[in-house]
């Protein structure tokens, strides 16, 4: 009755040998791909490393008047450009301003990269069944597994810097804004669908003339998670050498300076802040033909 | 019946929903019915057996309850939905065999549709919608708006242009449905309950825009209802169908005189026979003068009522729009006629 009490589980020479078959085989592959890998991520590493300097290098009046300028086009409020304006100086007084121009950078890459690769893989699921079976499982893995688990084979491959950090920011972000292409696209009037096929419109004159515009205020809901999971994860990308707020609050956490991380971590609340009531404002004013009613 | 004058036919259309749908059609056509059907084999039964012929130029009223497959039939005649078997013939060329560059062809230039929820794109403005079966076939923007306009006056639109279709009530954005299908200059217009989701007097007042609108332009409409009144109103001919199949096929009048089974008697039961039966249809056959007034063969009963009712005793004379005279009318068969036939019941109350 052994069996009943104890699980009757590998040996454990057994699960040694697994491992190291595991470990050494992926090794292995590093060792083969590795190289050939980190060349193909070459350009990115180039534009990233370009895209920081110029947002480090671009004196700070022209960065803050251009981010203002973006915050109003963004949404038309005057309360969040003031917001904006205040927080920017503030950040700046505090000696965070290079960090945050870094963090900027890598988050507006990530977000790009993740709009790129995800809303094409939105629109593919929305429109297969089969598809959309094989990519949900992906994405709920990459939602749940502790980001740290990716990490591992992420800098065995390409060691620590920025694109692995770019790497393990893009795993983690990107999964709302596929559910919500997707999500939104299916979501469109079967009614007016029929309408477009009715009147003998073509797959891409629908997906672009009707399902995208219709579906654009829930892309941009995700667009808008995207970004905040993007920042959510700055800390964690900060442990395999991306720069920005992240590194402070990681010295913070090791050495207990509560000021530095408590400063840091707000830096990044107040950049997550402006970034959300922008996009939001922005996604509420193309649905503007939804809300306005008869009368 | 002048068969180069039919610009559609149906011949032999079956449609089962479900899976297995083939072996499930072999069960119909020996004749299992739609409980039935979908009891043994989980399927159901849309169309069975239609035969239809759509004259050009006229109105053709299909019919039914809800769940009749009404709907259903309307969106074969432009595939929205494909058919378990069958064909439908346009100008002699077999719908079905379209490959899909033809089909798009064929939607773009031979048929439009209105829809029952209107189905307006809400991120277009009127003229978008209006000009949108042009502006997918690559017509430049200044032509297409140019059309859009033109129609968007014809319903009466004029200055809602760059409104969207949330800011306007129903009747006039089943407007813009009805200037959208008209502007692709289709010969066919397919109309799903287009009038169905609009309160009595709106409905009223677009069944009087279509029924001018086709005085000018003489389209093949096909239109869907589950409305006697707007039926015969506007329908040349009229179609029943009852789960699935077609019951009763004809001219309006016939309907009313002659119902072909319960479920049409069922149908024309609460309508005002006085106010829909024409003077044509019970009308006694001579080519001589009666001594009362004269009128034409369209008159509705009401109407001759009213005219009589001045001399009881003197018949109606009864001419065709040529001025031939072709019958006459006495009081009592007027009131014979406007009387409900025994098969349908007394339903007298109080």
């Amino acid at each position: 009755m052994d069996w009943f009490f104890n699980f009757p589980d590998m040996s454990r020479s057994d699960l040694r040998e697994f491992k190291k078959t595991v470990d050494f085989a992926f090794t292995d592959f590093s060792r083969t791909y590795g190289q050939g890998i980190e060349e193909f991520f070459e350009p990115l590493l180039m534009f990233l490393v370009w895209f920081e300097k110029l947002f480090i290098n671009t004196p700070w009046p022209v960065i803050i008047l251009s981010i203002l300028l973006i915050a109003w086009i963004g949404s038309r409020s005057i309360l969040i450009v003031v917001g904006t304006f205040i927080s920017f100086m503030l950040i700046g007084y505090f000696g965070m301003w290079e960090d945050t121009m870094s963090t900027l950078a890598i988050i507006l890459v990530a977000t790009f990269l993740c709009i790129a690769i995800g809303i094409p893989l939105g629109i593919a699921m929305a429109r297969s069944n089969k598809v959309q079976a094989a990519i949900v499982p992906v994405l709920d893995v990459m939602q749940t597994i502790p980001s740290f688990v990716y990490l591992i084979p992420v800098v065995m491959l390409l060691g620590i810097g920025k694109v692995p950090g770019l790497i393990a920011v893009c795993i983690y972000a990107i999964p709302p804004i596929v559910r919500l292409t997707n999500l939104g696209i299916r979501l469109v009037d079967k009614d007016v669908l029929e309408a477009a096929d009715s009147f003998g419109a073509n797959y891409w004159q629908k997906l672009f003339g009707v399902q995208m515009p219709l579906a654009l205020p829930t892309i941009f809901a995700g667009v808008n998670q995207t970004i905040m999971m993007a920042l959510a994860m700055v800390v964690i990308a900060s442990m395999i050498g991306v720069k920005g707020l992240g590194l402070p609050v990681l010295r913070a956490i090791s050495n207990q300076y509560l000021a530095l991380g408590l400063m840091n971590g707000l830096a990044i609340v107040i950049l997550a802040i402006i970034f959300d009531r922008v996009t939001q404002k922005f996604g509420l004013r193309m649905q503007k033909y939804r809300n306005e009613g008869k009368d | 019946m002048d068969s180069k004058n039919i610009l559609i036919k149906v011949n032999q259309l079956y449609k089962i929903f479900g899976d297995g749908d083939k072996s499930a059609l072999d069960l119909v056509k020996d004749g299992m019915g739609k409980d039935e059907l979908l009891e043994k084999s989980n399927c159901v039964l849309g169309l069975n057996n239609i035969n239809l012929n759509i004259k050009k130029g006229k109105i053709q009223v299909v019919m039914g309850l809800s769940g009749s497959g009404k709907s259903t039939l309307i969106r074969h005649l432009n595939r929205l939905i494909e058919p378990t078997s069958g064909e439908i013939l346009f100008n002699n060329t077999n719908i079905l065999n379209l490959n899909s560059k033809e089909l798009i062809q064929f939607r773009q230039n031979n048929m439009s549709m209105v829809f029952q929820k209107f189905a307006l794109f809400p991120h277009k403005t009127v003229l978008q919608n209006v000009g949108y079966g042009l502006a997918i076939q690559n017509i430049p923007k200044n032509e297409w708006s140019y059309k859009a306009q033109k129609w968007i006056k014809r319903v009466g639109l004029d200055g809602y242009e760059t409104y969207y279709p949330g800011q306007l009530s129903g009747g006039m954005q089943q407007r813009v449905g009805l200037a959208r299908a008209l502007a692709t200059d289709a010969e066919i217009l397919l109309m799903d309950e287009a009038f169905s989701a609009l309160d009595p007097l709106i409905r009223s007042e677009m069944q009087n825009i279509l029924l001018d609108l086709q005085n000018e332009l003489h389209k093949t409409i096909i239109f869907i209802t589950h409305d006697l009144d707007e039926a015969l109103k506007i329908g040349d001919r009229i179609a029943i169908l009852r789960d699935g199949s077609m019951v009763q096929d004809s001219d309006p009048q016939e309907i009313i005189m002659n119902p072909a089974d319960e479920y049409v008697s069922d149908f024309i039961k609460d309508i005002n026979r006085a106010r829909v039966i024409q003077a044509k249809s019970i009308m006694t056959l001579t080519n001589t003068k009666s001594s009362g007034a004269t009128v034409k063969e369209d008159m509705v009963l009401e109407d001759i009522l009213q005219i009589m009712s001045d001399a009881p005793s003197k018949p109606v004379t009864i001419e065709n729009a040529k001025g031939k005279i072709t019958g006459k009318i006495e009081m009592v068969n007027l009131i014979e006629g406007m009387k409900r036939p025994k098969s349908l019941g007394t339903n007298i109350t109080g």
